[in-house]
């Protein structure tokens, strides 16, 4: 199974992540921080749906 | 099996005994002691989220998750306070194994963007997912009835209510499962569509590129330079032409369109129709629509005459073809655009107006340019770079309001700016009017052919704004470019290469799963083969085969999106959707009418 590295744990990381999983590709998803999320995980609702952001 | 939940419901209303099962704190199980669920005895877990705020600030979440419990079949209820964070989702899975869990109901935000979450938690807990069930307390309560706390929270109960009727009678689904072609079908040959093309085959993949007219290259074809870089359009759109027809794997329709789609994800088949070539059908697994927009031609807009007062295709096309002659060049933008008959701001006619004004003032000696705008889209560095650029080099920059628009006389352009309070007459040889992005004619002919839908400006409308942004609800089927909406090229390069990697996820693994919330022959002996929901489908997902037994229908599962047109149109009654059966949308309305006293 081929393998990928992808750096960083926000929303670009994860949905880097998920795509690739979903290609059937193993991820190391490396995040500095002791949780996934980033800088998405801190904001209340997202424009213009008003979905929760995290 | 299950008992009567209407009389149920109302014993337990009546006579919630002190220190009984249902009046302890913390909404701890009502049968702990027992180990496992007894065949057949349906066992709820309600879940109520806070969401923070969102939802508890405006009603009594706690009181609903009181309630809940003692609803019949109903074994456990919490509310949460982030029900989709981790805690909250180990919380459910911990709650399905400990209290024998085997139907869950959460009430929360929205199931568009959380029940695949909830639904995962289930099966991860060793629940079959479909034994879930959503309540939308955020946008049918919280949302929708802010400031009336006792109504949100009593309508919550009722949802809620529905919800548990509709859980008690929940089946365990499989997904199903079909082959995917491994192929893609591109409409569009423009910058997007050739990117995406050109990716696809990159990645393997058969590509079939249709293109309507008789060159590929698209809107780039009438472009000078390109901005930030300077590079040409031409050449650069050309560069990718080659590669795409040197490709094995691309195959190239020009003066082609698409004439009939018909099939689902995997398997599509689409009637092409050439002027040059044979009509013929294309199986494919997945669709991109890259059929990208037009410039509006600004008639009626300040005195637009396609010679003194152009568009800023129009000067692309003069100085492509070095036939700039003019020296005294008033630009105005948002022509046609952010006004009432078209209320959005197409986002690329700023940079395209800066760009143009910058490269006439590099180009032509003496030249003067003055750009009459409402508000300015100079987001992100290199843009912001070009304005200051424009400013330092001598373009001015004057602005005007919607009330107040720029007058075009012979020869002078009459504009009063609310900034400088001032009312300014410049002389001119040629304006050049900054006009939105529009839709193709043809955007809803694809739209009606795909069963895609198109937003209240007639792009295309993607699935979810930020969560699924290239795909469209129907599986297999995506978006980028300017179809989608405005976007400078590199964003259609960009959306290009994401369109391409998400198509390539069903192309890469060779099979999809679907949802099983399809149509069904329940009373296979009620159909009188009659066709009527045949002829209802619109998704072709309904046939009529002669059987031992006569005619009947067969429905075509993958195919079938669950819209429910050929149960309603049954006058036999022969046909349900699975998931939601007649017995479990029954139960709901049962539910809701019976109230809860």
């Amino acid at each position: 199974m081929p393998e990928v590295v992808v750096i960083g744990g926000g929303i670009a990381g994860i949905q880097a992540s998920l795509d690739l999983a979903d290609m059937g590709v193993k991820v190391y998803l490396v995040e500095r921080k002791p949780s996934i999320g980033g800088v998405m995980a801190q904001l209340d609702k997202t424009f213009p749906t008003n979905d929760c952001s995290i | 099996m299950s008992p009567e939940p209407e009389k149920e419901m109302k014993g337990k209303r009546d006579k919630p005994e002190k220190g009984s099962p249902v009046d302890r704190a913390g909404g701890e199980s009502r049968r702990q002691e027992v180990d496992a669920a007894p065949a057949g005895e349906i066992r709820i877990g309600a879940f109520i989220c806070n969401c923070g705020t969102n939802i508890a600030g405006f009603l009594d979440a706690k009181d609903v998750s009181d309630y809940a419990r003692m609803l019949p079949n109903v074994v456990f209820s919490r509310e949460n306070l982030f029900s989709c964070s981790e805690a909250g989702v180990t919380d459910i899975k911990n709650a399905i194994k400990e209290h024998k869990l085997n139907r869950v109901v959460v009430a929360a935000c929205t199931p568009r963007t959380h029940e695949p979450l909830f639904r995962a938690a289930c099966e991860e807990a060793g629940l079959n997912k479909f034994l879930f069930e959503f309540v939308n307390i955020r946008e049918h309560c919280s949302w929708v009835h802010k400031g009336e706390r006792d109504i949100a929270t009593q309508k919550a109960k009722d949802l809620v209510r529905m919800g548990v009727a509709r859980a008690t009678r929940l089946e365990p689904k499989e997904e199903i499962t079909t082959d995917v072609k491994r192929t893609a079908l591109v409409i569009g040959g423009g910058i997007s569509g050739l990117t995406c093309a050109l990716s696809l085959a990159r990645r393997g993949f058969m590509v079939t590129l249709v293109e309507r007219e008789k060159e590929l290259g698209g809107l780039l074809r009438y472009v000078n330079v390109l901005y930030p870089s300077g590079v040409s359009a031409g050449t650069f759109v050309a560069s990718r032409i080659k590669e795409v027809k040197k490709s094995s794997r691309i195959e190239v329709l020009t003066s082609s369109t698409v004439q009939n789609v018909k099939g689902y994800i995997g398997d599509y088949v689409v009637s092409v129709s050439s002027k040059d070539r044979k009509s013929r059908d294309v199986n494919c697994g997945v669709i991109v629509v890259a059929t990208g927009a037009n410039q509006l031609v600004p008639e009626g807009h300040f005195g637009y005459d396609g010679k003194k007062v152009v568009s800023q295709l129009q000067l692309e096309g003069m100085l492509r073809q070095g036939k700039l002659k003019s020296k005294r060049i008033v630009m105005i933008l948002c022509a046609g655009a952010r006004i009432r008959e078209r209320v959005y701001c197409s986002k690329i006619c700023c940079m395209t107006s800066i760009k143009n004004a910058t490269l006439i003032k590099k180009t032509v000696p003496g030249a003067s340019v003055h750009l009459l705008y409402r508000d300015l889209q100079c987001y992100g560095v290199a843009n912001e770079e070009a304005y200051l650029g424009a400013k330092a080099m001598g373009v001015r920059f004057v602005n005007y309001s919607l009330e107040n628009p720029p007058v075009v006389e012979n020869g002078r352009v009459r504009v009063s700016s609310p900034l400088s309070g001032r009312e300014m007459s410049i002389e001119t040889d040629l304006v050049v009017l900054a006009s939105p992005l529009v839709p193709r004619e043809g955007a809803e002919v694809v739209s009606r052919m795909l069963k895609v839908p198109l937003d209240e400006n007639k792009f295309f409308l993607e699935a979810h704004v930020k969560l699924r942004p290239m795909d469209f609800a129907t599986d297999g089927i995506y978006v980028c470019g300017t179809a989608h909406w405005p976007a400078s090229v590199s964003e259609s390069i960009s959306q290009a290469l994401g369109a391409a990697s998400h198509a390539s996820i069903p192309l890469t693994r060779g099979y999809v799963k679907v949802e099983p919330i399809v149509s069904e022959l329940v009373d296979e002996e009620a159909c009188r083969g009659c066709g009527m929901c045949a002829a209802v489908c619109p998704y072709g997902a309904v046939e009529i085969v002669e059987t031992d037994k006569g005619p009947k229908a067969r429905m075509i599962e993958v195919a079938c999106k669950g819209c429910g047109v050929c149960a309603a149109s049954c006058y036999k009654r022969a046909i349900g959707i699975s998931h939601y059966t007649d017995e479990q949308l029954d139960a709901q309305v049962r539910a809701y009418l019976k109230g809860d006293e």
